[in-house]
Protein backbone atom coordinates (compact mmCIF):
# COMPACT_ATOMS: atom_id res chain seq x y z
CA UNK A 1 0.00 0.00 0.00
CA UNK A 2 1.48 3.36 -0.98
CA UNK A 3 2.39 5.89 2.20
CA UNK A 4 0.53 9.70 1.62
CA UNK A 5 3.51 12.55 1.86
CA UNK A 6 1.25 13.98 3.41
CA UNK A 7 -1.54 12.94 5.61
CA UNK A 8 -3.87 14.60 8.03
CA UNK A 9 -5.07 12.78 10.99
CA UNK A 10 -8.07 13.86 12.92
CA UNK A 11 -6.83 17.44 12.55
CA UNK A 12 -9.29 20.42 14.45
CA UNK A 13 -8.78 23.96 14.02
CA UNK A 14 -10.84 26.96 15.45
CA UNK A 15 -10.90 30.55 15.36
CA UNK A 16 -13.18 31.79 18.39
CA UNK A 17 -16.52 29.98 17.90
CA UNK A 18 -15.70 29.01 14.16
CA UNK A 19 -14.70 24.86 14.12
CA UNK A 20 -13.16 25.18 10.91
CA UNK A 21 -11.29 21.90 10.79
CA UNK A 22 -13.44 19.66 12.98
CA UNK A 23 -11.48 15.83 12.60
CA UNK A 24 -10.02 16.44 9.43
CA UNK A 25 -8.33 13.33 7.46
CA UNK A 26 -6.65 13.66 4.50
CA UNK A 27 -4.07 12.00 2.61
CA UNK A 28 -1.59 13.57 -0.50
CA UNK A 29 0.18 11.42 -1.98
CA UNK A 30 3.65 12.07 -3.91
CA UNK A 31 3.98 12.96 -7.68
CA UNK A 32 0.01 13.56 -8.09
CA UNK A 33 -2.02 16.62 -8.26
CA UNK A 34 -4.84 16.55 -5.00
CA UNK A 35 -8.24 18.90 -5.62
CA UNK A 36 -9.55 20.04 -2.55
CA UNK A 37 -13.36 21.33 -3.63
CA UNK A 38 -15.85 22.82 -0.83
CA UNK A 39 -18.16 25.52 -0.08
CA UNK A 40 -16.63 29.02 0.33
CA UNK A 41 -15.56 30.02 3.60
CA UNK A 42 -15.59 26.34 4.46
CA UNK A 43 -11.93 25.66 5.37
CA UNK A 44 -9.58 24.85 2.66
CA UNK A 45 -7.23 27.63 2.49
CA UNK A 46 -6.75 27.28 6.61
CA UNK A 47 -6.03 23.46 5.39
CA UNK A 48 -3.39 25.02 3.02
CA UNK A 49 -1.82 26.80 5.66
CA UNK A 50 -1.66 23.30 7.95
CA UNK A 51 0.61 22.03 5.20
CA UNK A 52 3.52 24.52 5.22
CA UNK A 53 3.05 25.66 8.63
CA UNK A 54 1.36 28.81 8.47
CA UNK A 55 -0.99 27.98 11.19
CA UNK A 56 -0.92 25.27 13.58
CA UNK A 57 -3.52 23.02 14.41
CA UNK A 58 -4.86 22.84 17.67
CA UNK A 59 -5.24 19.17 18.15
CA UNK A 60 -4.49 16.28 15.76
CA UNK A 61 -1.72 15.40 13.65
CA UNK A 62 0.21 15.85 10.30
CA UNK A 63 2.32 13.78 8.81
CA UNK A 64 4.89 14.34 6.37
CA UNK A 65 6.54 11.63 4.95
CA UNK A 66 4.75 9.01 7.39
CA UNK A 67 6.94 11.69 10.72
CA UNK A 68 4.55 13.92 12.82
CA UNK A 69 5.53 17.48 11.77
CA UNK A 70 5.17 18.48 15.23
CA UNK A 71 7.69 16.40 16.32
CA UNK A 72 10.66 17.52 13.72
CA UNK A 73 13.47 19.55 14.50
CA UNK A 74 14.00 23.48 13.20
CA UNK A 75 15.95 22.89 10.69
CA UNK A 76 13.91 19.54 9.67
CA UNK A 77 10.53 22.11 9.71
CA UNK A 78 13.18 24.35 7.47
CA UNK A 79 14.12 21.83 5.36
CA UNK A 80 10.04 21.29 4.76
CA UNK A 81 9.43 24.38 4.19
CA UNK A 82 12.11 24.67 1.60
CA UNK A 83 10.69 21.82 -0.60
CA UNK A 84 6.99 23.48 -0.60
CA UNK A 85 5.38 26.70 -2.40
CA UNK A 86 2.46 28.54 -2.25
CA UNK A 87 0.65 30.68 -4.30
CA UNK A 88 -1.88 32.85 -2.10
CA UNK A 89 -5.21 33.30 -3.18
CA UNK A 90 -5.06 36.89 -3.15
CA UNK A 91 -1.57 36.76 -4.84
CA UNK A 92 0.27 38.34 -1.65
CA UNK A 93 2.72 40.28 -4.12
CA UNK A 94 4.79 42.75 -2.67
CA UNK A 95 3.31 45.87 -3.32
CA UNK A 96 7.00 48.04 -3.23
CA UNK A 97 8.65 45.83 -5.55
CA UNK A 98 8.39 45.30 -9.47
CA UNK A 99 7.20 42.05 -10.78
CA UNK A 100 10.72 41.43 -12.01
CA UNK A 101 11.77 41.97 -8.20
CA UNK A 102 8.64 39.96 -6.66
CA UNK A 103 9.91 36.94 -9.21
CA UNK A 104 13.31 37.15 -8.19
CA UNK A 105 12.91 37.40 -4.51
CA UNK A 106 12.78 34.02 -2.89
CA UNK A 107 15.64 33.06 -5.30
CA UNK A 108 17.65 36.43 -4.55
CA UNK A 109 17.06 35.74 -0.42
CA UNK A 110 17.06 31.60 -0.31
CA UNK A 111 19.92 30.80 -2.78
CA UNK A 112 23.56 31.77 -3.57
CA UNK A 113 22.85 31.71 -7.21
CA UNK A 114 24.36 34.48 -9.14
CA UNK A 115 22.68 37.27 -10.63
CA UNK A 116 22.86 35.60 -14.14
CA UNK A 117 20.89 32.59 -13.44
CA UNK A 118 18.22 34.04 -11.32
CA UNK A 119 17.83 36.18 -14.50
CA UNK A 120 17.66 33.42 -16.62
CA UNK A 121 15.27 31.65 -14.34
CA UNK A 122 13.07 34.41 -13.85
CA UNK A 123 12.90 35.16 -17.50
CA UNK A 124 11.75 31.09 -18.10
CA UNK A 125 9.21 31.20 -15.87
CA UNK A 126 7.85 34.77 -17.52
CA UNK A 127 8.29 33.70 -21.09
CA UNK A 128 6.19 30.53 -19.85
CA UNK A 129 3.15 32.18 -18.43
CA UNK A 130 2.93 35.12 -21.05
CA UNK A 131 4.67 37.90 -18.99
CA UNK A 132 6.00 40.19 -21.43
CA UNK A 133 6.92 44.01 -21.28
CA UNK A 134 6.00 44.21 -17.43
CA UNK A 135 9.31 44.09 -15.77
CA UNK A 136 9.68 47.61 -13.78
CA UNK A 137 5.67 47.76 -13.32
CA UNK A 138 4.60 47.50 -9.95
CA UNK A 139 1.47 44.53 -9.07
CA UNK A 140 -1.27 47.72 -8.51
CA UNK A 141 -0.27 48.84 -12.06
CA UNK A 142 -1.49 44.89 -13.43
CA UNK A 143 -4.85 43.51 -13.92
CA UNK A 144 -6.28 40.70 -11.01
CA UNK A 145 -5.43 38.10 -14.08
CA UNK A 146 -2.16 39.40 -14.93
CA UNK A 147 -1.64 39.15 -10.96
CA UNK A 148 -2.39 35.43 -10.47
CA UNK A 149 0.23 34.50 -13.33
CA UNK A 150 3.12 36.67 -11.97
CA UNK A 151 2.43 34.94 -8.31
CA UNK A 152 2.08 31.63 -10.37
CA UNK A 153 5.19 32.69 -11.44
CA UNK A 154 7.11 33.27 -7.90
CA UNK A 155 5.36 30.15 -6.86
CA UNK A 156 6.75 27.90 -9.63
CA UNK A 157 10.48 29.85 -9.58
CA UNK A 158 12.24 27.91 -7.03
CA UNK A 159 11.40 24.68 -8.67
CA UNK A 160 9.44 23.18 -5.33
CA UNK A 161 8.73 19.70 -5.20
CA UNK A 162 5.17 20.53 -3.05
CA UNK A 163 3.17 23.46 -4.70
CA UNK A 164 0.18 24.88 -3.11
CA UNK A 165 -2.30 26.54 -5.00
CA UNK A 166 -5.07 28.27 -3.37
CA UNK A 167 -7.68 29.19 -6.45
CA UNK A 168 -4.77 29.95 -9.11
CA UNK A 169 -7.14 30.53 -11.86
CA UNK A 170 -9.89 32.66 -9.86
CA UNK A 171 -10.96 35.88 -12.04
CA UNK A 172 -9.25 34.72 -14.77
CA UNK A 173 -11.10 34.65 -18.39
CA UNK A 174 -11.54 30.81 -19.57
CA UNK A 175 -8.71 30.84 -22.27
CA UNK A 176 -6.39 31.95 -19.28
CA UNK A 177 -7.81 29.57 -16.95
CA UNK A 178 -7.18 26.55 -19.43
CA UNK A 179 -3.85 28.27 -20.08
CA UNK A 180 -2.91 27.58 -16.18
CA UNK A 181 -4.33 24.61 -15.70
CA UNK A 182 -2.57 23.08 -18.54
CA UNK A 183 0.37 25.00 -17.25
CA UNK A 184 0.16 22.85 -13.97
CA UNK A 185 -0.14 19.82 -15.39
CA UNK A 186 2.76 20.48 -17.81
CA UNK A 187 4.75 21.42 -15.04
CA UNK A 188 3.98 18.21 -12.82
CA UNK A 189 4.21 15.79 -15.95
CA UNK A 190 7.95 17.13 -16.70
CA UNK A 191 9.25 17.65 -12.84
CA UNK A 192 6.57 15.36 -11.06
CA UNK A 193 5.89 17.60 -8.30
CA UNK A 194 3.10 17.00 -5.51
CA UNK A 195 0.17 19.26 -6.45
CA UNK A 196 -2.65 20.52 -3.94
CA UNK A 197 -5.01 22.59 -5.68
CA UNK A 198 -8.03 24.90 -3.83
CA UNK A 199 -11.08 25.26 -6.69
CA UNK A 200 -13.77 25.78 -7.87
CA UNK A 201 -13.58 25.17 -11.40
CA UNK A 202 -15.24 22.03 -11.96
CA UNK A 203 -15.10 20.17 -13.91
CA UNK A 204 -11.90 21.58 -15.71
CA UNK A 205 -9.93 20.79 -12.36
CA UNK A 206 -10.63 17.45 -12.52
CA UNK A 207 -8.81 17.10 -15.74
CA UNK A 208 -5.62 17.74 -13.99
CA UNK A 209 -6.25 15.92 -11.09
CA UNK A 210 -5.65 12.36 -10.10
CA UNK A 211 -7.33 12.50 -6.65
CA UNK A 212 -10.06 15.13 -5.51
CA UNK A 213 -10.80 15.46 -2.08
CA UNK A 214 -14.01 17.91 -1.06
CA UNK A 215 -14.05 19.51 2.62
CA UNK A 216 -17.36 19.84 3.95
CA UNK A 217 -18.11 21.80 7.59
CA UNK A 218 -14.71 20.91 8.21
CA UNK A 219 -14.41 17.24 7.36
CA UNK A 220 -13.65 15.41 4.25
CA UNK A 221 -16.78 14.13 3.00
CA UNK A 222 -15.01 12.61 0.11
CA UNK A 223 -11.64 11.57 -1.15
CA UNK A 224 -10.60 9.54 -4.69
CA UNK A 225 -10.26 10.02 -8.03
CA UNK A 226 -12.87 12.48 -10.21
CA UNK A 227 -13.95 8.81 -12.15
CA UNK A 228 -15.09 7.75 -8.34
CA UNK A 229 -16.22 11.46 -7.32
CA UNK A 230 -18.80 11.28 -10.38
CA UNK A 231 -20.33 8.22 -9.20
CA UNK A 232 -20.48 9.47 -5.47
CA UNK A 233 -23.71 8.53 -4.02
CA UNK A 234 -23.42 10.68 -0.73
CA UNK A 235 -26.26 13.18 -1.30
CA UNK A 236 -24.15 16.14 0.22
CA UNK A 237 -21.41 15.65 -2.51
CA UNK A 238 -23.81 15.12 -5.28
CA UNK A 239 -25.37 18.05 -4.21
CA UNK A 240 -22.24 20.43 -4.53
CA UNK A 241 -21.41 19.17 -7.65
CA UNK A 242 -24.62 19.14 -9.31
CA UNK A 243 -25.17 22.89 -7.84
CA UNK A 244 -21.86 23.69 -9.23
CA UNK A 245 -22.85 22.54 -12.30
CA UNK A 246 -26.05 24.88 -12.90
CA UNK A 247 -24.18 27.70 -11.73
CA UNK A 248 -22.02 27.12 -14.38
CA UNK A 249 -24.45 26.19 -16.76
CA UNK A 250 -23.42 22.69 -17.74
CA UNK B 1 -21.82 35.61 47.51
CA UNK B 2 -22.63 38.59 44.84
CA UNK B 3 -20.55 40.59 47.47
CA UNK B 4 -17.64 38.40 47.27
CA UNK B 5 -17.44 38.66 43.76
CA UNK B 6 -18.24 42.36 43.46
CA UNK B 7 -14.98 42.30 45.30
CA UNK B 8 -12.84 39.33 43.96
CA UNK B 9 -13.72 40.92 40.02
CA UNK B 10 -11.88 44.13 40.41
CA UNK B 11 -8.56 41.91 41.52
CA UNK B 12 -8.93 39.89 38.82
CA UNK B 13 -9.60 42.32 36.54
CA UNK B 14 -6.26 44.15 38.27
CA UNK B 15 -4.55 40.72 38.02
CA UNK B 16 -5.72 39.97 33.98
CA UNK B 17 -4.14 43.59 33.35
CA UNK B 18 -0.84 43.04 34.77
CA UNK B 19 -0.20 39.82 33.63
CA UNK B 20 -0.93 40.94 29.75
CA UNK B 21 1.26 44.04 30.32
CA UNK B 22 3.76 41.42 31.34
CA UNK B 23 3.78 39.27 28.59
CA UNK B 24 3.68 41.94 26.40
CA UNK B 25 6.83 43.56 27.38
CA UNK B 26 7.86 40.17 26.93
CA UNK B 27 6.88 39.74 23.35
CA UNK B 28 8.26 43.04 22.78
CA UNK B 29 11.97 42.15 24.06
CA UNK B 30 11.70 39.19 22.36
CA UNK B 31 11.26 40.63 18.53
CA UNK B 32 13.38 43.48 19.00
CA UNK B 33 16.61 40.82 20.21
CA UNK B 34 15.55 38.97 17.74
CA UNK B 35 15.65 41.53 14.95
CA UNK B 36 18.75 43.16 16.37
CA UNK B 37 20.23 39.52 15.79
CA UNK B 38 19.32 39.20 12.56
CA UNK B 39 20.96 42.53 11.34
CA UNK B 40 25.06 40.67 11.89
CA UNK B 41 23.32 37.56 9.82
CA UNK B 42 24.68 37.18 6.96
CA UNK B 43 24.55 38.18 4.20
CA UNK B 44 24.72 41.78 5.10
CA UNK B 45 21.77 43.44 3.86
CA UNK B 46 23.66 46.35 3.32
CA UNK B 47 20.91 48.03 0.29
CA UNK B 48 18.09 47.83 2.27
CA UNK B 49 20.05 49.34 5.50
CA UNK B 50 21.06 52.08 3.23
CA UNK B 51 17.79 52.19 1.86
CA UNK B 52 16.04 52.98 5.11
CA UNK B 53 18.57 55.00 6.36
CA UNK B 54 18.05 57.40 3.37
CA UNK B 55 14.28 57.53 4.47
CA UNK B 56 14.55 57.42 8.47
CA UNK B 57 17.54 59.94 8.36
CA UNK B 58 17.75 62.01 5.38
CA UNK B 59 14.33 62.85 4.53
CA UNK B 60 13.82 63.99 8.27
CA UNK B 61 16.55 65.88 7.80
CA UNK B 62 14.18 69.23 6.97
CA UNK B 63 11.88 68.75 9.47
CA UNK B 64 14.46 68.13 12.26
CA UNK B 65 16.58 71.60 11.12
CA UNK B 66 13.23 73.20 11.56
CA UNK B 67 11.96 72.07 14.87
CA UNK B 68 15.79 72.32 16.26
CA UNK B 69 16.10 76.21 15.08
CA UNK B 70 12.78 76.83 16.67
CA UNK B 71 13.59 75.16 20.13
CA UNK B 72 16.73 76.81 19.87
CA UNK B 73 15.27 80.26 19.17
CA UNK B 74 12.66 79.98 21.86
CA UNK B 75 14.96 78.37 24.67
CA UNK B 76 16.73 81.41 23.60
CA UNK B 77 13.72 83.77 24.65
CA UNK B 78 12.82 81.98 27.45
CA UNK B 79 15.94 81.76 28.73
CA UNK B 80 17.38 85.29 28.64
CA UNK B 81 13.35 86.62 30.24
CA UNK B 82 14.71 84.67 33.10
CA UNK B 83 18.04 85.04 33.26
CA UNK B 84 17.69 89.23 32.78
CA UNK B 85 16.12 88.93 36.77
CA UNK B 86 19.23 87.52 37.78
CA UNK B 87 21.71 89.63 35.89
CA UNK B 88 22.85 86.23 34.55
CA UNK B 89 22.30 86.59 30.84
CA UNK B 90 25.75 85.85 30.42
CA UNK B 91 24.89 82.30 30.89
CA UNK B 92 22.17 82.13 28.06
CA UNK B 93 24.63 80.05 25.99
CA UNK B 94 25.51 77.38 28.66
CA UNK B 95 21.29 76.92 29.58
CA UNK B 96 20.69 76.53 25.49
CA UNK B 97 23.12 73.99 24.80
CA UNK B 98 22.80 71.97 28.03
CA UNK B 99 19.37 71.56 27.52
CA UNK B 100 19.39 70.70 24.09
CA UNK B 101 22.27 68.44 24.42
CA UNK B 102 20.66 66.58 27.37
CA UNK B 103 17.92 66.71 27.07
CA UNK B 104 15.47 68.71 24.27
CA UNK B 105 17.38 67.17 21.26
CA UNK B 106 17.06 63.41 21.75
CA UNK B 107 13.81 63.48 23.10
CA UNK B 108 12.05 65.86 20.22
CA UNK B 109 14.30 64.25 17.49
CA UNK B 110 12.98 61.04 18.37
CA UNK B 111 9.39 62.38 19.10
CA UNK B 112 9.66 63.92 15.55
CA UNK B 113 11.06 60.85 13.64
CA UNK B 114 8.25 58.88 15.78
CA UNK B 115 5.76 61.15 13.63
CA UNK B 116 7.44 61.00 10.33
CA UNK B 117 8.86 57.33 9.93
CA UNK B 118 7.53 55.46 13.18
CA UNK B 119 3.63 56.07 12.04
CA UNK B 120 4.90 55.14 8.29
CA UNK B 121 6.81 51.66 9.22
CA UNK B 122 4.16 50.72 11.50
CA UNK B 123 1.63 51.47 8.32
CA UNK B 124 3.70 49.63 6.21
CA UNK B 125 4.30 46.55 7.78
CA UNK B 126 0.39 46.43 9.15
CA UNK B 127 -0.30 46.72 5.19
CA UNK B 128 2.07 43.67 4.19
CA UNK B 129 0.39 41.69 6.91
CA UNK B 130 -3.28 42.07 6.34
CA UNK B 131 -2.34 41.39 2.60
CA UNK B 132 -0.50 38.54 3.17
CA UNK B 133 2.80 39.47 2.07
CA UNK B 134 4.56 38.19 5.40
CA UNK B 135 2.72 35.63 5.67
CA UNK B 136 4.08 35.19 1.53
CA UNK B 137 7.68 35.53 2.98
CA UNK B 138 7.10 32.82 5.55
CA UNK B 139 6.28 30.94 2.70
CA UNK B 140 9.26 31.44 1.00
CA UNK B 141 11.87 30.43 3.98
CA UNK B 142 12.38 34.21 4.10
CA UNK B 143 12.59 35.75 7.69
CA UNK B 144 9.75 38.31 8.06
CA UNK B 145 12.00 40.38 10.87
CA UNK B 146 14.96 39.89 8.94
CA UNK B 147 13.74 41.61 5.59
CA UNK B 148 11.41 43.86 7.24
CA UNK B 149 12.48 44.91 10.64
CA UNK B 150 16.66 44.70 11.04
CA UNK B 151 17.24 46.98 7.94
CA UNK B 152 14.97 49.43 9.65
CA UNK B 153 16.61 48.66 13.55
CA UNK B 154 20.14 49.13 11.92
CA UNK B 155 19.21 52.31 10.18
CA UNK B 156 17.52 54.13 13.06
CA UNK B 157 20.49 53.37 15.01
CA UNK B 158 22.58 54.82 12.65
CA UNK B 159 20.61 57.56 12.04
CA UNK B 160 19.32 59.00 15.39
CA UNK B 161 22.69 59.81 16.88
CA UNK B 162 23.14 62.03 13.66
CA UNK B 163 19.69 63.52 13.73
CA UNK B 164 20.30 64.46 17.61
CA UNK B 165 23.51 66.07 16.80
CA UNK B 166 21.83 68.32 14.12
CA UNK B 167 19.22 69.20 16.50
CA UNK B 168 21.54 70.38 18.64
CA UNK B 169 23.87 72.30 16.48
CA UNK B 170 20.94 73.89 15.05
CA UNK B 171 19.09 74.61 17.71
CA UNK B 172 21.99 76.11 19.75
CA UNK B 173 22.18 78.76 16.41
CA UNK B 174 18.76 79.73 16.82
CA UNK B 175 19.05 80.12 20.40
CA UNK B 176 22.43 82.46 18.95
CA UNK B 177 19.56 84.09 16.47
CA UNK B 178 17.61 85.15 19.73
CA UNK B 179 19.14 85.38 22.32
CA UNK B 180 22.52 87.39 20.26
CA UNK B 181 21.19 88.66 17.85
CA UNK B 182 17.80 89.60 18.56
CA UNK B 183 18.61 90.46 22.25
CA UNK B 184 21.47 91.40 22.11
CA UNK B 185 24.09 89.45 23.87
CA UNK B 186 27.42 89.30 22.81
CA UNK B 187 28.31 86.11 20.40
CA UNK B 188 31.19 85.88 21.77
CA UNK B 189 29.78 85.32 25.42
CA UNK B 190 27.01 82.80 24.37
CA UNK B 191 29.88 80.28 22.69
CA UNK B 192 32.51 80.87 25.27
CA UNK B 193 29.65 79.66 28.38
CA UNK B 194 28.48 76.71 25.76
CA UNK B 195 32.68 75.56 25.38
CA UNK B 196 33.16 76.33 29.43
CA UNK B 197 30.00 74.27 30.45
CA UNK B 198 29.51 71.55 27.83
CA UNK B 199 31.33 68.52 28.78
CA UNK B 200 32.12 65.21 27.11
CA UNK B 201 29.79 63.47 29.10
CA UNK B 202 26.84 66.12 28.31
CA UNK B 203 27.15 64.58 24.90
CA UNK B 204 27.65 60.82 25.36
CA UNK B 205 24.46 60.91 27.49
CA UNK B 206 22.56 62.70 24.41
CA UNK B 207 24.11 60.17 22.22
CA UNK B 208 22.64 57.16 24.46
CA UNK B 209 19.23 58.28 24.68
CA UNK B 210 19.08 58.53 20.88
CA UNK B 211 20.64 55.31 20.85
CA UNK B 212 17.89 53.92 22.79
CA UNK B 213 15.13 55.81 21.68
CA UNK B 214 15.68 54.19 18.06
CA UNK B 215 14.93 51.07 19.47
CA UNK B 216 12.11 52.34 21.12
CA UNK B 217 10.43 53.74 17.70
CA UNK B 218 11.49 51.09 15.46
CA UNK B 219 10.75 48.24 17.83
CA UNK B 220 7.01 49.68 18.94
CA UNK B 221 6.32 50.67 15.70
CA UNK B 222 7.11 47.79 13.66
CA UNK B 223 5.41 45.44 16.69
CA UNK B 224 2.20 46.89 16.10
CA UNK B 225 2.22 46.68 12.55
CA UNK B 226 3.65 43.29 12.60
CA UNK B 227 1.03 41.62 15.00
CA UNK B 228 -1.68 44.03 13.57
CA UNK B 229 -4.23 40.92 12.60
CA UNK B 230 -4.68 40.11 16.40
CA UNK B 231 -6.06 43.23 17.10
CA UNK B 232 -9.62 42.23 18.78
CA UNK B 233 -10.80 45.64 18.12
CA UNK B 234 -10.39 46.15 14.26
CA UNK B 235 -9.57 44.20 11.14
CA UNK B 236 -8.40 45.29 7.68
CA UNK B 237 -7.85 48.87 7.32
CA UNK B 238 -9.70 50.07 10.69
CA UNK B 239 -6.79 47.20 12.27
CA UNK B 240 -3.85 49.22 10.25
CA UNK B 241 -5.19 52.80 11.52
CA UNK B 242 -5.49 51.44 14.91
CA UNK B 243 -1.92 50.19 15.17
CA UNK B 244 -0.27 53.48 13.57
CA UNK B 245 -2.14 55.39 16.40
CA UNK B 246 -0.83 52.97 18.75
CA UNK B 247 2.77 52.92 17.38
CA UNK B 248 2.76 56.73 17.18
CA UNK B 249 0.91 56.99 21.10
CA UNK B 250 3.33 54.13 22.59
CA UNK B 251 6.01 55.29 21.07
CA UNK B 252 6.07 59.08 22.46
CA UNK B 253 5.23 57.87 25.80
CA UNK B 254 7.92 55.65 26.13
CA UNK B 255 10.44 57.79 25.32
CA UNK B 256 9.67 60.14 27.94
CA UNK B 257 9.44 57.17 30.23
CA UNK B 258 12.78 56.05 29.08
CA UNK B 259 13.94 59.79 29.15
CA UNK B 260 13.38 60.15 32.57
CA UNK B 261 14.70 56.51 33.47
CA UNK B 262 18.12 57.77 31.92
CA UNK B 263 18.45 60.88 32.99
CA UNK B 264 18.58 59.27 36.40
CA UNK B 265 20.86 57.24 35.88
CA UNK B 266 23.22 59.63 34.21
CA UNK B 267 23.05 62.29 36.43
Amino acid sequence: MREPLIQFKNVFKRFGDNHVLNGTDLSIYKGEITTIIGKSGGGKSVLLKHIIGLLEQDSGTILFEGRPVSDMKKAERKALKRKCSYMFQGTALFDSLTIYENIALPLKETTSLSDSEINRRVRDKMDQLDLHGIDDKYPSQLSGGMKKRVALARALVTDPEIILFDEPTTGLDPIRKKAVHEMISDYQQKFGFTGVVVSHDIPDIFHISQRVAMLNDGRILFEGNPVQLAQASDPDVKEFIQGLYINDGN
Amino acid sequence: MLRLSILISPITALGRGATFIVQEMGRIAMFFLRSFALIFSRPFQINKTTQQIYFIGAKSVFVICLTGAFTGMVLGLQGYYTLVKFGSTGFLGAAVALSLIRELGPVLTAIMVTGRAGSAMAAEVGIMRISEEIDALETMDINPLRFLVSPKLAAALISMPLLTALFDVVGILGGYLTGSLLLGISPGVYFMRIETSVIMDDVTGGFIKSVVFAVVIVTICCFQGYFTHTRAEGFGAKGVSLSTTSAVVISCVLILITDYVLTSFLL
